[in-house]
């Protein structure tokens, strides 16, 4: 049986490592998809192609 | 205590086991050819998303380190230079490298088709599946040339940097891939030279456990010389300039020099020396790409400048 293990116990020290490096990795993570975000939202939208504002200014004419 | 011990060397691995699943020095490798890649492109590219593309693509490069670890486990725990990997030496099982590997191969190949576009993302996905089957799983263990269609693997991220600025394929990136593609090859020869009995002892069939030693030094010239045109040659694309030429005829001088006393060399003299000019050769080969990336890269940053460039 594994049992009792001490709070100080190598077993403790390197769980607790991997859960700090994985929160520290998905918290990265977020915040990295916030950056894009907000970069993809404020880019520039691209000028509509030739062929459907032709089309619209027939219609209007 | 037997208990303690057991339950000590199988279950818990630390932070550090899961990033040493993902190669961290073949990753700084793929982060800075990559960024090059995206540095030299004409496109100027947000800060925000060369960053994150350049994020994804080092994690689609480790995300086949881990795949690679959970196939080779069984030779790696042959392997001297191997041993001491996460999954040799039980402090990571297998499945769960596999399940690491797969899941972010997923999310870097999603994520770099909506950070950047998705040829990039095509181009890693690629990456990823030629370096885990074509290479590990099919030519590794069954021809002396894995090597040389398996670099093709670490050839491709300049590629998909150059292909997140400008969204395709061009001579420049094309330059860029052959000259890893056309560097792989020398570069593990050399290792193996010195590193014989891991390769024997795993059965992997390197060129110089079934062709020989002799075979392979020759192997290193002819490369390194067909690798000087391809390396110079790039000097008179549109990333290159006077500063990569200069960088290129030093660097290729340098490595020209290396592979001929390689193959002037027999067994004998080598063994007397324990292989110095391999291992020297082998440690020049890494100075010389970095060396050649680094003087593209100061060609990107003149050109940006005003300078540099041919035209």
């Amino acid at each position: 049986m594994v049992t009792g293990f001490s709070e100080g116990h190598e077993i403790h020290k390197r769980r607790l490592g991997r859960n700090l490096g994985l929160g520290g990795a998905l918290l990265a993570f977020v915040l990295l998809i916030f950056a894009l975000t907000i970069v993809k939202v404020g880019e520039q939208p691209k000028p509509l192609s030739a062929k459907p504002a032709a089309v619209r200014q027939e219609a209007s004419g | 205590m037997t208990d303690i011990r057991a339950f000590d060397q199988t279950g818990e691995a630390g932070f550090r086991d899961y990033v040493a699943l993902l190669k961290p020095r073949v990753m700084s490798l793929v982060v800075f050819t990559a960024l090059v890649g995206l540095l030299v492109a004409p496109v100027p590219v947000h800060p925000v998303i060369a960053v994150a593309s350049i994020l994804f693509i080092a994690l689609g490069g480790g995300a086949s380190g881990a795949l690679n670890m959970w196939w080779d486990s069984d030779i790696d725990q042959i392997m001297r230079r191997t041993c001491a990997r996460p999954i040799p030496a039980g402090r990571v099982e297998p499945r769960e490298a596999l399940g690491l590997g797969l899941a972010l191969s997923l999310i870097s190949v999603a994520m770099l088709g909506l950070a950047a576009n998705w040829v990039a993302a095509g181009l890693l996905a690629f990456t990823i599946f030629f370096y885990v089957v074509i290479y590990s799983m099919w030519l590794k263990r069954t021809t002396p040339q894995n090597i040389v269609i398996g670099g093709a693997a670490g050839a491709f991220p300049p590629m998909i940097g150059w292909a997140c600025a400008t969204g395709g394929i061009s001579l420049e990136s094309v330059a860029m891939f052959m000259l890893i593609f056309m560097w792989t090859p020398p570069h593990f020869w050399s290792l193996a030279l010195f590193m014989n009995d891991d390769y024997s002892n795993a059965g992997v069939p390197m060129l110089t456990v079934t062709h020989g030693r002799k075979s392979a030094r020759t192997h290193i010239l002819v490369y390194t010389i067909l690798l000087t045109p391809v390396a110079v040659g790039t000097a008179f694309t549109s990333i290159g300039g006077g500063v990569y030429l200069a960088a290129s005829l030093v660097l290729s001088a340098g490595f020209l020099r290396g592979a001929w006393r390689i193959w002037k060399r027999d067994e004998a003299v080598a063994e007397a020396d324990k292989y110095a000019v391999e291992k020297k050769t082998f440690r020049f080969s890494l100075i010389y790409l970095a060396g050649l990336f680094a003087a593209l890269l100061a060609e990107g940053v003149l050109h940006h400048l005003g300078l540099g460039g041919w035209w």
